[in-house]
């Protein structure tokens, strides 16, 4: 209902529990100031760019999302991406397998690189910070020795990866199917819950209000897909990314699981009291970041339609951790959300281009990316000790 | 709320005899008896070390008695770990909760025990059981919806009882449920504990605050030095009779009612549990 809404409202703002309220609004200013700096920042051309970029570094963000809700930490994602695009390399070009193979043998690698940071957390009960940091340093060795004496691959351009990464965009009425069709499909889901509540007397949503929903957000993803394609569309990478975001979202939203994931991010103690076996939720999730690290390795080297030493290293593995808290999952467990990945890869993106196109070098971007991320976590910590003020109540 | 009727009976749900329990060289527990019945509550008072932590532990299965017998319903039960303990509808809230700040009410409750429908979490089911668990228990809260973080020490309490009641236990133990509360919410906690009484539970109640103990139980069971030290009746306790129980001040082979069988051996002075002062504050309420 309306009126709980704004109590709702009214109760978030005086904890300064604001959700995504700060990120978004640091977009806009992104967005404006950008836009004043240089006309060509909002172009269709940039934006689809934009797009592209976010979509390999999103993807290693939202494993670090996932880690970070449980309270742990991953250091040692851009080494597992590295890897993975080397094993993809390898195994795809000089060893001829299909590309299926390879495809598989890259992520479930990540996957085994996971399960053994969560065995060695829970049965040894080692912190995640030094175990990921050894991994870190290990696997981009085991990246180095899979690239072995060449040092770089490419991958052949008329291969399916590379064309997927690089020309693979969706036709303009695919992408405004798919805009009416996730519109309405959010609206039924809305609808039937609101109607669910109300027959059990529940305090639901207005439907005019869902409708209303819907229809915004349906007219966003329209608009959005119209800008994209007046220049070359949307990226089928780009869909790939926010597919994985909202599919880990309802995991996490929906199902037991997720729930158990907020819970051992919540208190370890109160999870384990209440059943839920903390081991195996520590171990999957993650099996689930290095593996979505490993995914987001591949969208690397397809891009560039090469894996070489440099994949994954340099600044990916800190841009992705950066990317997930200024998205808003916090540091400290249990907060945050899938959409966190999506927000903070575009905010760190749009630094980088923005910057990019006013000609100010890497160093102006480490700068700037750094002063963001300290307001991130600053707005988390203040955030953690309101909500710690008025928890007393 | 619609009365429940009371189901109280003679039959007593719970019997524990002769409980034995040590710790290396200490003997926390020595022939202890307890008794409870269904809808009853059954405080359970003495000084620190005195016991009362492990003779509840033992019931909740954390600590395995060393001797002793154990009958549910007048049939003999292991317990020896907290599965054990639940399975046989005997639910604890620990003094410490164990609640998920992160999460709201709804999911606190459900921890573990989630409702699903082919996969999904079934919220409407949830936070409709939810409610109704809180309107049986008469218990205010704001809203199911607010993460934990943002209650107040009695709604915590009142959460953590709720979630205790999740799997229909027979019995509810609460250890230290008022210790760090207010007058106010001390009081909606004593409510709370006289519903689960209404409806049929029986609690054990765990307490420092002989004004609460006094306020809501049915029968006191005094422990001093692991061992038995009086069982009084709401009626004949006062708080200088309670007190001279659990200093020592008398010594109480004279427990009312049914005098529980104690087994005859007689160690002498040999229990080497030393009471120490109280360190509790029991906040605005005299001793």
């Amino acid at each position: 209902m309306s009126d709980a809404g704004g109590a709702r409202l009214a109760d978030r703002l005086r904890s300064a529990d604001l959700g995504r309220l700060p990120v978004v609004a640091g977009l806009i200013v992104i967005a404006i100031v950008f836009q004043a700096l240089n006309p060509v920042f909002l172009s269709s051309r940039n934006l689809v760019d934009l797009t592209m970029q976010c979509a390999a570094l999103g993807t290693i963000a939202l494993g670090i999302v996932l880690v970070l809700l449980i309270g742990q930490i991953d250091l040692s994602v851009g080494s597992v991406a590295g890897l993975a695009a080397a094993i993809l390399a390898v195994g795809y070009v000089q060893r001829g397998w299909p590309v299926a193979l390879a495809l598989a043998a890259a992520v479930g690698a990540g996957a085994l690189v996971g399960v053994l940071y969560g065995v060695l957390c829970t049965r040894l009960g080692l912190p995640s910070f030094v175990v990921t940091l050894a991994g870190l340093l290990g696997f981009l060795g085991a990246q180095l020795w899979v690239l072995g004496d060449a040092g770089s691959i490419n991958l052949p351009f008329d291969s399916a990866i590379v064309q997927f990464a690089q020309h693979g965009y969706l036709p303009a009425w695919t992408s405004y199917a798919l805009s009416v069709a996730a519109a309405v499909a959010y609206t039924a889901v809305l609808a039937l819950r609101a109607r669910r509540r109300a027959a059990a007397n529940l305090d639901s949503e207005r439907m005019p209000l869902i409708v209303l929903r819907g229809i915004l957000l349906g007219a966003g993803l329209l608009g959005f897909s119209w800008y994209l394609h007046r220049s070359r569309g949307v990226g089928v990478m780009f869909v790939l990314f926010v597919v994985l975001v909202v599919v880990a979202h309802l995991a996490l939203t929906r199902t037991r699981w997720g729930r158990a994931v907020y819970a051992v991010g919540g208190s370890v103690e109160a999870a384990r009291r209440a059943g839920i076996h903390v081991d195996r939720v520590i171990i999957s999730v993650f099996a689930l970041c290095s593996a979505l690290a490993a995914t987001g390795g591949i969208l690397f080297a397809a891009r560039l339609a090469a894996a070489n030493q440099s994949t994954g290293a340099g600044d990916v593995n800190l841009n992705a951790i950066a990317a997930a808290v200024i998205g808003g999952a916090s540091l400290f467990g249990g907060r945050g959300s899938a959409f966190a990945a999506l927000l903070g890869v575009v905010v760190i993106q749009a630094i980088s281009s923005g910057l990019t196109l006013l000609n100010l070098s890497a160093a102006v971007q480490f700068m700037v990316t750094g002063v963001v991320l300290v307001l991130a976590v600053a707005a988390d910590a203040v955030s953690r000790r309101s909500r710690a003020a008025t928890g007393r109540g | 709320m619609p009365p429940v009727p009371s189901r109280r009976s003679g039959d007593h749900l719970l019997t524990m005899r002769g409980i034995e329990k040590r710790f290396g060289a200490v003997r926390a527990l020595s022939g202890v008896d307890f008794r409870v019945r269904e809808g009853e509550v059954v405080a359970l008072v003495g000084d620190n070390g005195a016991g009362k932590s492990t003779l509840v532990k033992v019931l909740a299965g954390v600590h395995p008695a060393d001797g002793g017998a154990i009958e549910l319903d007048g049939e003999r039960v292991q317990i020896s770990t907290p599965a054990d303990a639940q399975d046989l509808g005997i639910a604890t809230v620990f003094q410490d909760l164990a609640l998920c700040e992160n999460l709201d009410v709804v999911a606190n409750l459900w921890l573990g025990r989630e409702v699903t429908v082919q996969g999904r979490l079934d919220e409407v089911e949830m936070e409709e059981r939810t409610w109704g668990l809180l309107r049986e228990l008469a218990a205010k809260l704001p809203s199911v919806r607010v993460p934990v973080a943002s209650l107040s020490g009695g709604q915590r309490q009142t959460v953590a009882i709720a979630r205790s009641l999740i799997g229909e236990p027979r019995i509810v133990i609460l250890d230290e449920p008022t210790a760090a509360l207010g007058v106010a919410q001390t009081a909606e906690v004593l409510n709370l504990i006289e519903r689960l009484r209404d409806r049929g539970h029986g609690v054990v109640l765990i307490s420092h605050n002989l004004a609460d103990v006094l306020a809501v139980a049915d029968r006191i069971v005094v422990l001093r030095l692991g061992r038995n030290n009086g069982e009084y009746t709401a009626e004949e306790a006062t708080s200088e009779v309670l007190i001279a129980a659990i200093t020592g001040a008398v010594d109480n082979s004279r427990p009312t009612g049914p005098p529980p069988p104690r087994p005859p051996q007689d160690d002498g002075p040999t229990a080497p549990v030393i009471p120490l002062p109280s360190r509790r504050r029991d906040p605005g309420r005299p001793r």
